[in-house]
């Protein structure tokens, strides 16, 4: 039998299983795309408004920071932009989850075994995950490009964009391909390939921002390769050729390491451990917390390293030429009040809290992998009851959550203080202040998890409307009932301006009252 | 006394599927209950609505005098389960999860949990994840074995486990049994719930069918008589003698299915004709079974290693 034997059968169910999902994925991106360009174009009509609209741009750090340099000073340069890191990070997130799903949660669930056991080779589970994603990755690239021509913008600069979204994903696919046999676990080796994903995001971050030699950094970083593809810019076409040959080189390491480990087994064996447990391991807190401690120290690790990376940045903000038409235009563009360099805190630690957001509802549907994998039964079945167990991961996802955003608030504070003119107090502050959104995000998960436990996930598509809404709300011209859905809308506008208060108790109200309404259902429906 | 558990006329539904259709279940203080059943016919809901898993549609049920929904908690003080299927937390060890889960119940005794694995020759220290599917099921019945509890659940609890083991189980089982406790046990393993069970239940498409002992339920079933007799008889003729379901020759040998009630009445029968040779077989458990499983009835001695009472002539 051919080691590759019923890929395309494996291909086609796992096609069947994800459509939906993924078709959804791929449409709300070309839809972001074709929506930041479209309005861009609405709002510079011509190349000579972008230049005098969006000169600001070219030299600002934060921007710079986030979404990489402007590609060109044109109306298209300004319009695909955001669409850029966005794109890459959202084409390398779906490869991530596709390849991995397929592969090793098969695994770990046992169900590959099932199909191991009939006519499947060896590599087939890898190479229709493999394919798969390359496959979503080229749609989306193919489908984005095309609906920048729709808008009228040059042909050769959207399929530039298209090359983006090919290297960004393309090169995930890969790392998640390693990542999955390097493990046993699903969560590890997601570990590993977003630990990568973020690595890479940094160091394109700090390389962008700095000066001299530290810039070609950026060479290092698969990201920094997509973005230096400079749609509309310098189009560098041919940037998708070391992307394709990394991806070639990762999924040849991945099939070895394929060919020498055992189905069900990661790279690493597992180490025995205790024959007895700790004495804290005596209720659902204690478990939840063996459970989660290794995930939140790595946020934990991760946030730090962050709010250092973007503290840094911070300090070269201050050197941007105080024009008031930059500072007007990153005003519009956050909300923001203050000095131009509290209003430049304030944006990040806004997309830190999301991040925090994205901690808690993973903490938090913890609660729903328990129980559909049967592990919350053989609990309840002991006099533990189900309010605490429900507390257990949901105390840990609200702590967890609002612990980030004190280490990102410190961790920035210190650093960005270092240039003098910022006070660690205030930036911790502002940090905190976000906390009563990044609650709802937990509140909201528990809520579906008590009400429809099959469609705990949906609190990741939340999470993901509110970035789309706060991301791309303004440009699109939404009305402010709908920019308000976002919980991540009612901040105020810390350090340096207000904090919006009545915005924050009701942040806090909603997040109480989801995660009382969630406690309720759960007590009251079958485990199922 | 009140029974242990008492559900009178439960209801399950799952969408348009239904799991339970009136079931009635009694298990009473002190008794192994045997509850079978083919595949998907109940058996597991019923546990998990017994347990405070999941909430019955209609009937009644009390277990040891409480409602199971309301009072799960309590309940589960005085109670220990065996899932059917057992998943563990990858990462943790076997060890610690015995030990979690006895802590959750109000503490492990070291010395019985140490009795119990080496009894179950099983290694505490290794990951979860690691354990094969035997392993796995082998953590599951140290931690509901070792806690000092009234009443045990165990749904399957032997699936997986070699023969040596499920021995060990069995002698566990009748421990707990001389101790007065109280156990309610599915199992597809006919000849475990004939060793362990007094009583048993079986469940078909969500009712019971029957329920009581072994002895009970034999006795509605036929039983295989074959004899040679000195005095010949036409099949025909021994049709027609009461309990007699049908009759024919075989090698030369008579031989009948009988009511199991009226095997004695046969015999006398026989006997007046004069017997040479005799061979009076019950129902296996498995005949017993299959019949009540098909809903179909099942003529005994058609199994080869059947009880067999060879009676000289
Ligand atoms: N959560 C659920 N959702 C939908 N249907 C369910 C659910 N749980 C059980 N069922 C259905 O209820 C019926 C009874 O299932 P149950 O698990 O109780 O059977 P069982 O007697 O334990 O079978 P087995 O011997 O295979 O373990 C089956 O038809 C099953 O498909
Ligand atoms: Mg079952």
């Amino acid at each position: 039998m051919s080691s590759l034997a019923g890929t395309t059968t494996l291909l086609r169910l796992a096609w069947r299983r994800d459509r939906w999902v993924v078709s959804a994925c791929v449409v709300a991106l070309v839809a972001t795309a074709y929506g930041s360009m479209a309005a861009t174009r609405d709002l510079y009509p011509t190349d000579a408004a972008a230049a005098a609209g969006a000169a600001a741009m070219t030299d600002n750090a934060s921007l710079t920071a986030m979404y990489g340099p402007l590609p060109a000073l044109t109306t298209a340069g300004v319009g695909v932009l955001k669409t850029v890191m966005f794109g890459s990070l959202f084409s390398a997130f779906l490869a991530f989850a596709i390849v991995r799903r397929h592969t090793r949660t098969e695994e770990e669930e046992g169900r590959l075994e099932l199909l191991a056991a009939g006519a499947v080779g060896r590599r087939a589970a890898t190479a229709s995950a493999v394919l798969l994603a390359s496959l979503a990755v080229v749609a989306t690239a193919l489908l984005s490009a095309l609906s920048l021509v729709a808008t009228g913008v040059g042909v050769s600069g959207s399929l530039a964009l298209g090359v983006v979204v090919v290297v960004a994903g393309l090169v995930m696919t890969g790392v998640t391909a390693v990542a999955v046999q390097l493990t046993s676990t699903t969560r590890g080796a997601g570990g590993i390939a977003v630990g990568v994903l973020g690595l890479a995001y940094v160091v394109r971050a700090l390389a962008d921002t700095s000066t001299g030699a530290v810039r070609q950094l950026a060479w290092l970083s698969f990201l920094g390769w997509a973005e230096k593809v400079s749609p509309f810019g310098e189009n560098r076409f041919w940037l998708v050729l070391p992307a394709l040959a990394a991806t070639a080189a990762l999924l040849l390491a991945a099939d070895r390491l394929l060919q020498r480990r055992d189905l069900g087994a990661g790279l690493w064996a597992p180490r025995p451990g205790p024959a007895t447990a700790h004495p804290r391991l005596a209720s659902p807190r204690g478990l939840a917390w063996r459970l989660q401690r290794g995930s939140l120290l790595g946020w934990s690790v991760g946030y730090a390293v962050l709010g250092l990376v973007v503290g840094g940045v911070a300090r070269s903000v201050d050197q941007i030429a105080q024009d008031p038409a930059v500072e007007d235009m990153l005003r519009r563009m956050s909300g923001g009040q203050g000095t131009l360099l509290d209003v430049f805190l304030g944006t990040e630690l806004r997309f830190l809290a999301v991040g925090a957001g994205a901690y808690g509802v993973a903490t938090a549907l913890r609660l729903r992998s328990e129980e559909s994998s049967g592990r919350a039964e053989a609990l309840l079945a002991t006099p533990v009851r189900r309010a605490q167990w429900l507390a257990s991961h949901g105390v840990l996802a609200v702590a967890g959550s609002a612990w980030l955003m004190v280490v990102a608030g410190v961790t920035v504070g210190l650093s960005a203080s270092a240039a003098g003119d910022v006070g660690v107090v205030q930036v911790v502050a502002a940090a905190v202040a976000t906390v009563p959104a990044v609650l709802v995000c937990v509140g909201l998960a528990l809520l579906l998890f008590g009400l429809v436990p099959h469609w705990s996930a949906a609190a990741w598509g939340a999470l993901a409307l509110f970035v789309m809404l706060g991301e791309l709300g303004a440009i699109l011209r939404l009305p402010q009932s709908v920019l308000g859905l976002s919980p991540f809308d009612h901040l105020g506008s810390l350090p340096g301006g207000d904090a919006n208060v009545t915005g924050l108790l009701g942040l806090g109200v909603a997040a109480v009252a989801t995660a009382a309404v969630g406690v309720l259902a759960f007590r009251r429906r079958d485990l199922a | 006394m009140a029974p242990v558990i008492e559900a009178a006329g439960l209801v399950k539904k799952f969408g348009s599927t239904t799991a339970l259709d009136g079931l009635d279940l009694t298990v009473h203080e002190g008794e192994v209950h045997g509850f079978l059943g083919p595949n998907g016919s109940g058996k597991s809901t019923t546990i998990r609505i017994l347990l405070g898993l999941l909430r019955a549609d209609g009937g009644h049920v009390t277990l040891l005098g409480a409602d199971p929904w309301r009072d799960a908690a309590e309940l589960h003080r005085r109670l220990a389960y065996v899932p059917g299927d057992v998943v563990l937390w990858p990462n943790l060890t076997g060890g610690e999860v015995i030990d979690l889960l006895g802590r959750l119940r109000g503490g492990v005794d070291p010395g019985r949990r140490a009795q119990l694995l080496e009894a179950f020759e099983l290694d505490p220290s290794k990951k979860c994840r690691s354990y094969s599917k035997g392993n796995r099921q082998k953590v599951a019945l140290v931690a509901a074995l070792s806690s000092d509890v009234p009443l045990l659940v165990l749904d399957e609890p032997t699936s997986g486990l070699d023969p040596l083991m499920e021995k060990v189980f069995q002698d566990e089982l009748a421990q707990a049994r001389v101790r007065g406790r109280t156990a309610l046990l599915s199992s597809h393993i006919l000849s475990e719930v004939e060793r362990a069970a007094d009583r048993v239940s079986i469940v078909r498409a969500g009712r019971i069918v029957d329920s009581g002992t072994l002895a009970d339920l034999r006795h509605l079933t036929r039983s295989s008589v074959v004899a040679t007799l000195s005095d010949p008889v036409t099949p025909g003729e021994a049709a027609q003698w009461p309990g007699v379901h049908s009759a024919r020759h075989d090698h030369g040998q008579l031989a009948l299915s009988v009511e199991t009630s009226s095997v004695g009445h046969v015999l006398q029968r026989l006997g007046a004709l004069g017997i040479e040779t005799l061979t009076c077989q019950p129902p296996t458990l498995e005949e017993l079974f299959l019949s009540q499983y098909a809903d179909r009835p099942v003529d005994g001695g058609s199994s080869t290693d059947a009880a067999q009472e060879q009676v000289p002539a």
